[in-house]
């Protein structure tokens, strides 16, 4: 495959797999949840580098996984300590991130990591790095590994369709029929952080919050199904991959940047233009209140 | 240590951090009250665009106008937040999301064409976005100043107007205060401190600083009053500490420092604070066990 096609199949992992997950971030109004924890799984992928000294892709995954795990750890405690749920987000994820950015610029410093590299991203360096697999032959680690996430977010969410939706729509009804409300959240948050750190090489730390949340949003003005939410997510994430990566070209601008644009595009068109929830089709519809009446 | 304290540019950036915490502080317990902690994320990196264009424009590095273009974004974001939930199923933080993300994305493109476009003319930029405070000359430090000052001065003379929007909206309707002027004051000031708050922190740690000292304050008292006063002294005394810790060797960023330094104080807070710490609620916990046993106890005598 050519260096381009291989940038956009990587984006479109990063779009597909995110669109999927951030459907249940939204519904589990949990959408800042992502921002927080794309910003420690930098401190992970940091103490991953200190203790194995290199930049494996096994050591920086489990590194990100953990330090997501503990963000939604450290957030639940504050919160049972009744500090307000936003403000317990806003003072762990900003703490553990300061800690990283310090680590980084006292000891890792100038090796490969460094902030405005895990901030943004740089897909266009994702082609250059392959390992070689049985069969399909050499591919990009990072494309691989997104492809492996993916399967792995696909598993959870079609083996516990059933409890994901009622956890995610009504908690109390499952914690009362039986469901392991809790367990279900960290099961969840550790799918966020695995898609995160999968995605933190392709998109960034703050990109990939566009890349969760975005299609997510978009999808959730067009239908009340989830099933449809979930197909219309993924598609819109993988729509707004290719389209950022032309805009990119187009503008001779960075990809990861062009992708969070373009989701934005695509929830704009969907809050406008979206039959049941868009603003124009509640401009030409006369409100219902006035039919029922009259 | 006393020589780089004596340095004279050093002196500078501690007080205008300090001024900056003390500001932060401050602005810190209105959101607070107003439950929107994280507004300030979303606003601090819906601010990058703005800064961007401000500098394609002047073509320069100019802080009071990288300010205003920063201001102008990040008002503009605010306003999408509240006309997306305003205006369709999207909850609040959803929409916060949103626009801190895609803003962000749209502030990364036009900034790697602002450096591709003027050269090596950007790297002011890139220190205004991830923030040095080091970096600041003294006019900078004199137009952080003067808006922290105009900030802080705002909050203390509306004292009270402030205390009956925040904690009895109706009541202060009633009396004829004009809710929606409260309103985009109270945003005017915020979208001020952040981005004053940009260049010594950077976008992403902005947010620290009015969370952090805010929530701590609440450890230690009931009243708003001495909430807002223990949150400024406790950002004040965390801005100078961190761009103290930041002026002893090189390399080291001024906006990460300052966090720690004020995390510190929040785990100190919620150990030891007189209002719902840790270890006082443990105590209070304790001594009432012990009373109501006694009591029973007395009472089991009374029985027998």
């Amino acid at each position: 495959m050519t260096y381009t096609a291989w940038i956009i199949l990587t984006a479109a992992l990063v779009g597909l797999s995110c669109g999927l997950i951030g459907v249940f971030l939204i519904l589990r109004k949990q959408a800042m949840m992502a921002d927080a924890i794309s910003h420690t799984v930098l401190l992970g992928i940091v103490l991953a580098y200190m203790v194995t000294q290199q930049l494996s892709g096994t050591a920086m995954l489990v590194g990100g996984i953990l330090a997501g795990i503990l963000t939604a750890f450290l957030v639940q405690m504050l919160n049972s300590l009744k500090v307000q749920h936003d403000a317990s987000m806003g003072i762990v994820f900003t703490t553990l991130f300061a800690i990283g950015v310090i680590l980084i610029s006292t000891s890792v410093g100038n090796v490969h990591l460094d902030v405005k590299h895990a901030l943004m991203g740089e897909i266009t360096f994702i082609p250059f790095t392959t390992v070689s697999l049985p069969i399909i032959g050499e591919i990009p680690r990072a494309t691989a590994l997104l492809a492996i996430v993916l399967l792995i977010v696909i598993f959870f969410i079609v083996a516990f369709y059933k409890e994901w939706k009622i956890t995610s729509f009504d908690p109390a009804l499952a914690a009362s029929i039986g469901i392991p409300v809790l367990l279900l959240h960290y099961v969840f948050m550790t799918l966020v952080s695995v898609t995160t750190v999968a995605s933190f090489d392709a998109v960034g730390a703050i990109l990939v919050v566009a890349m969760l949340i975005t299609p997510a949003a978009a999808a959730y003005l067009w239908t009340d199904k989830l099933v449809v939410m979930l197909l219309l997510s993924g598609s819109f994430g993988v729509l707004a991959a290719i389209v950022g990566y032309w805009i990119a070209t187009w503008l001779d601008t960075s990809i990861s940047g062009s992708m969070a644009f373009a989701t934005g595009l695509i929830f704009l068109v969907s809050f406008l233009l979206s039959p049941k929830h868009g603003l124009v089709s509640k401009w030409v519809k006369p409100p219902e209140i006035i039919e029922h009446s009259s | 240590m006393w020589s780089t304290l004596l340095h004279s540019n050093t002196m500078w950036v501690l007080l205008s951090t300090a001024i900056l915490g003390i500001a932060a502080g401050v602005i810190g317990c209105l959101a607070y009250w107003k439950k929107q902690n994280l507004m300030s994320d979303a606003l601090s990196h819906a601010a990058l665009p703005g800064v961007v264009i401000a500098f394609f424009i002047i073509g320069e590095k100019n802080l009071l106008l990288l300010v205003i273009g920063a201001a102008a974004s990040a008002l503009f974001g605010a306003f999408l937040i509240q006309w997306i939930t305003g205006s369709s199923r999207i909850t609040e933080d959803t929409a916060m999301g949103m626009v801190l993300s895609v803003f962000y994305g749209v502030g990364v493109m036009l900034l790697s064409i602002a450096n591709r476009s003027a050269g090596g003319n950007q790297s002011g930029l890139d220190s205004f976005i991830y923030g040095q405070a080091a970096a600041m000359v003294r006019s900078d430090v004199v137009t952080m100043m003067v808006l922290a000052g105009i900030v802080i001065f705002i909050v203390f003379i509306g004292f009270k107007e402030w205390k009956l929007y925040l904690f009895d909206a109706s009541f202060a309707k009633g009396i004829g205060m004009s809710i929606r002027g409260m309103n985009a004051l109270y945003t005017l000031i915020l979208v001020t401190t952040i981005v004053i708050g940009i260049q010594a922190v950077g976008v992403i740690l902005m947010a620290a600083m009015l969370i952090i000292p805010a929530v701590s304050a609440r450890y230690w008292t009931h009243s708003f009053r001495n909430m807002i006063l223990l949150s400024a002294t406790f950002g004040g005394i965390s801005g100078a500490v961190g761009s103290w810790i930041s002026s002893t060797g090189s390399g080291l960023p001024t906006g990460p420092f300052i966090v720690v330094a004020s995390a510190a104080f929040f785990i100190i807070s919620l150990l030891f604070g007189k209002e719902k710490g840790i270890i006082v609620g443990y105590i209070q916990f304790k001594v009432q066990q012990r009373n109501s046993s006694e009591l029973l106890a007395i009472k089991d005598g009374d029985a027998s």
